[in-house]
């Protein structure tokens, strides 16, 4: 009796054990064919072009991912909600003249410049979940609607004109090359945008927040009726979601040394789409951040490999649309696939 | 006299225009499974609303031992120890079972961080408590519904409740996961729990509850000891005598002329062996209760759903329908139980409505000709007597009668000759029932064959010919309408085919956990 006991325990644990490994694997099987296309293109564009496979070129690639890159990580949040955030480019904007504002005209140190634009950030993101949460306003809406505010509030404050951030003393520096590794040159920025998704990843796998992105976005209704306070949260992803654009304006502008007031339009697009080739679905419930970073990381390395290989702009773009394309069409057999 | 677990009494709800329950009451005791039993829209679902909070009665009283209580939304029902799984599940189908199991309850170190192996441990401890054999691990949404319902159970008596209440649980288990679930229930009762048992399963309720309570449109009939009690005595008293239940249908013959055959046809995870015959100028009703697979024979014979077996006669021809507009072609129309979401453009005028699946008759090289499909409106507004000021009035400011009234002009037009009704007066008041039925029976005349998918029994009695039962995906019996009685269609709807033909096999818990 006992020994039929402790067999059928054994067995039920087993059976646990490879139900476990499957899952696992079906659920890393999307970052895996992402980070296998990232091998794939960085391969064939070394193969195509011997600038591609350079020190500094790889460095450029890594540089121009980080603005997208953060601006990506936020938004994952909120697409794993269910949600949309169009206001993340222009957003990220009217973080960045913010940011110029406070350091020069408001006279603020550099640290508290930098953190007050990270704030600032927060509370438009904010804004997007009360909209969102407590308004009921689809998000898709309220951040459209941010969205133009945004981009008019950047400009009537900066007065149309960039905000020189020369002066501020060690400003640069958040995106100067770094010498952190001998011999490899690495921007600073860089460190920042991996430091920032070790943070967000952590935020979204190991906390509470991170569980209610996932239930919320997988069954809001469920989750308001387990007890959990969904306005409450849904804000608070929202907020979350807000620092990381509030980070990438400040980027922006150490970057260029200034904040230019007319730009950001445009990058919430390729901050989603970075997102969904990452295997994060625009259903909800579903998603990661290494699946957003590796997607960031495509989107930089196929732009880039084709502006070696001279291929003009106007093709490079109908390239990422058909990457894209191709992305969520995989993924969706591959769900498929499972569900049959 | 001992004290009661949950007593209600008096309880009154309504909603704007229906009057939901009236002077309701209902009592458990402890150690005991109390089945609640009562037709589709007796009011089953809004007591249990009331109970777990999602609703406030508009007067009444209840009291847990003794006690006065008021329940103040979802959380303080679970406070007040009250648990209750819902027919459709509230699962986050992405995260996992332990993850759903303690949303919002999760164990968590620094206010912030989740501790993924406690929670996992908790869950495992709960699983070997109850004694059920789940994965904390597993994702939710790679599970079977089964399982799910496994997930939710243990959910429930995570909260510590002390009074269960469980809204058809075994609609989607198999003998075996019932016969672990009544374990599960056995298990939980005790002298300070008790379970409301929801089923419209008859051998169920013997096997599992002490007592059933009948309730009827929204008021309280009969409590009876489960053990003195038949099951067509409850049968009857679910049904009742009702004036309106005994007209039949007007005296018209149906020609032998048979204009639809369907055999052997089955649904690759539902609907098994369907066989019928349908006659020209014949109504014949498809009675059943919810879930007994009415809906999806329909859907099956207009292309919706794949079949998985069987073959379609029209007129003697064996034919494939691949989509309903393929089945629309061939004149077989289907008008869903859906009306508000897959009958009716609801912003759109009704002449758009009317017109809609005959596009092409109204349109030369694309364009449509929009005084034509005025005019084809006018004509089908006066024949079916739609009360609307006109034809460009949007559909949605018209009442329910009239709204199905446009449906089944669409189909009109379209000239079908098969029509498949799927609760056609669903949401509609007493008057324009009557101009439906009457309508109805003026398609007969016009040589039309209808299948009609009914829940209310009065219904269905008075305009079938023909009456087919199903229960659980199966067709159980065929009743003519000289023979039907609500309660006869009832015992047909309540037979639980997959047990009484296939020998219950003796189902021990160590059997499941070794396969």
């Amino acid at each position: 009796m006992t020994l039929t006991k402790e067999a059928a325990q054994a067995a039920k644990a087993a059976s646990h054990k490879k139900s476990e490994l499957n899952t696992r694997i079906r659920a890393s099987f999307q970052q895996l064919l992402a980070f296998a296309s990232l091998l794939a293109l960085v391969l064939f564009f070394s193969v195509a072009s011997s600038n591609f496979y350079q020190a500094a070129n790889l460095s450029n690639i890594l540089l121009s991912t980080v603005v997208t890159g953060l601006l990506a990580l936020g938004t994952t949040f909120v697409i794993i909600t269910g949600g949309i955030d169009l206001s993340i480019g222009t957003g990220m904007t009217l973080c960045s003249v913010m940011t110029a504002v406070f350091m020069t005209q408001m006279g603020m140190p550099m640290i508290v410049g930098v953190l007050c634009g990270v704030l600032f950030g927060a509370l438009m993101g904010g804004i997007n979940g009360f909209l969102v949460a407590v308004m009921k306003i689809p998000s898709f809406i309220a951040t459209l609607a941010m969205m133009m505010v945004a981009a008019g509030l950047a400009l009537v404050i900066s007065g149309t004109k960039p905000v020189y951030t020369n002066e501020v003393a060690g400003f640069q520096k958040i995106f100067a090359l770094g010498k952190s590794i001998p011999g490899l040159v690495i921007p600073n920025a860089v460190f920042i945008l991996f430091a920032a998704a070790i943070i967000a990843g952590l935020l979204l796998s190991k906390t509470i927040l991170g569980r209610y992105t996932y239930s919320i976005g997988s069954n809001m209704q469920a989750t308001a009726l387990s007890g959990v306070n969904v306005t409450k949260w849904t804000v608070m992803i929202y907020t979350v979601a807000g620092c990381f654009t509030g980070l990438a304006g400040v980027i922006a502008t150490a970057r260029l040394n200034s904040a230019q007031p007319a730009g950001g339009a445009g990058l919430e697009l390729q901050a989603i789409a970075a997102v969904v080739i990452g295997g994060t679905s625009l259903a909800g419930g579903k998603g990661s951040i290494i699946g957003t970073v590796i997607g960031a990381l495509i989107m930089s390395v196929l732009t880039n490999g084709l502006s070696i290989m001279s291929i003009p702009q106007e093709w490079q773009q109908v390239a990422v649309g058909v990457v894209i394309l191709l992305a969520v069409y995989l993924d969706m057999m591959r769900r498929k696939k499972a569900v049959n | 006299m001992s004290k009661k677990l949950l007593r209600i009494s008096g309880v009154n709800k309504s909603f704007p225009g229906v009057k939901a329950l009236s002077d309701m009451q209902l009592d458990l005791g402890h150690n005991e499974v109390l089945a609640l039993v009562g037709e589709n829209g007796a009011g089953k679902s809004t007591l249990m609303k009331l109970l777990s909070g999602i609703y406030v009665p508009d007067s009444g009283t209840f009291e847990i031992d003794g006690t006065d209580v008021s329940i103040n939304g979802t959380k303080h029902a679970q406070e007040l120890g009250i648990s209750i799984i819902h027919q459709e599940f509230n699962l986050m189908q992405d995260l996992t079972v332990a993850q759903n199991i303690y949303i919002g309850r999760e164990p968590r170190f620094g206010g912030l961080f989740l501790s993924e192996r406690a929670l996992n441990r908790k869950a495992r401890l709960l699983f070997d408590q109850i004694n059920i054999d789940l994965d904390p691990k597993a994702r939710v949404g790679d599970l079977t519904v089964a399982k799910q319902q496994m997930v939710e159970i243990a959910k429930a008596l995570s909260y510590k409740s002390r009074i269960l209440i469980m809204d058809e649980p075994t609609a989607a288990l198999n003998d075996a996961e019932v016969a672990t679930l009544h374990d599960l229930i056995r298990n939980f009762t005790n002298e300070s729990t008790g379970v409301i048992y929801i089923s419209h399963r008859m051998d169920e309720l013997k096997a599992i509850s002490n007592r059933i309570t009948v309730i009827r449109d929204g008021e309280y009939i009969d409590t009876v000891n489960t053990a003195d009690t038949t099951m067509p005595e409850v049968i009857n008293l679910m049904v009742g005598r009702e004036i309106s239940g005994n007209q039949r249908p007007e005296p018209h013959q149906p020609s032998d002329e048979v204009v639809l055959k369907v055999t052997g046809l089955g649904t690759r995870d539902f609907l098994k062996d369907i066989n019928f015959e349908l006659h020209k100028g014949e109504i014949l009703g498809f009675a059943g209760l919810m879930g007994a697979g009415r809906t999806e024979v329909a859907r099956a014979i207009v292309g919706a759903d794949k079949l998985s077996a069987g073959t379609i006669e029209l007129n003697g021809r064996d034919v494939t329908i691949a989509n309903p507009a393929a089945a629309a072609a061939l004149g077989v129309g289907y008008l869903s139980e859906d009306r508000k979401h897959l009958g009716l453009l609801l912003e759109r005028d009704v002449k758009d409505n009317i017109a809609l699946s005959s596009l092409k008759m109204f349109s030369r090289m694309g364009v449509l000709n929009d005084k034509a499909m005025k005019s084809s409106a006018a004509t089908y507004i006066d024949k079916l007597r739609i009360k609307t000021p006109s034809s460009a009035q949007i559909a949605k400011n018209l009442s329910g009668g009239n709204q199905q009234k446009i449906v089944i002009a669409k189909w009109l037009v379209k000239d079908c000759d098969i029509l498949i009704f799927d609760e056609p007066t669903r949401g509609i008041d007493v008057g324009a029932k009557e101009e439906i039925y009457a309508l109805l029976n003026e398609l007969l005349a016009q040589g039309k064959s209808i299948i009609m998918i009914s829940s209310e029994l009065p219904e269905v009695l008075r305009l079938s010919h023909r009456i087919a039962v199903m229960s659980e995906g199966r067709l159980t019996g065929f009743l003519s309408n000289e023979e039907a009685s609500q309660e006869k269609i009832m015992e047909l709807a309540t037979l639980n085919i997959a047990s009484s033909v296939l020998a219950p096999v003796p189902s021990s818990s160590a059997q499941r956990v070794t396969n």
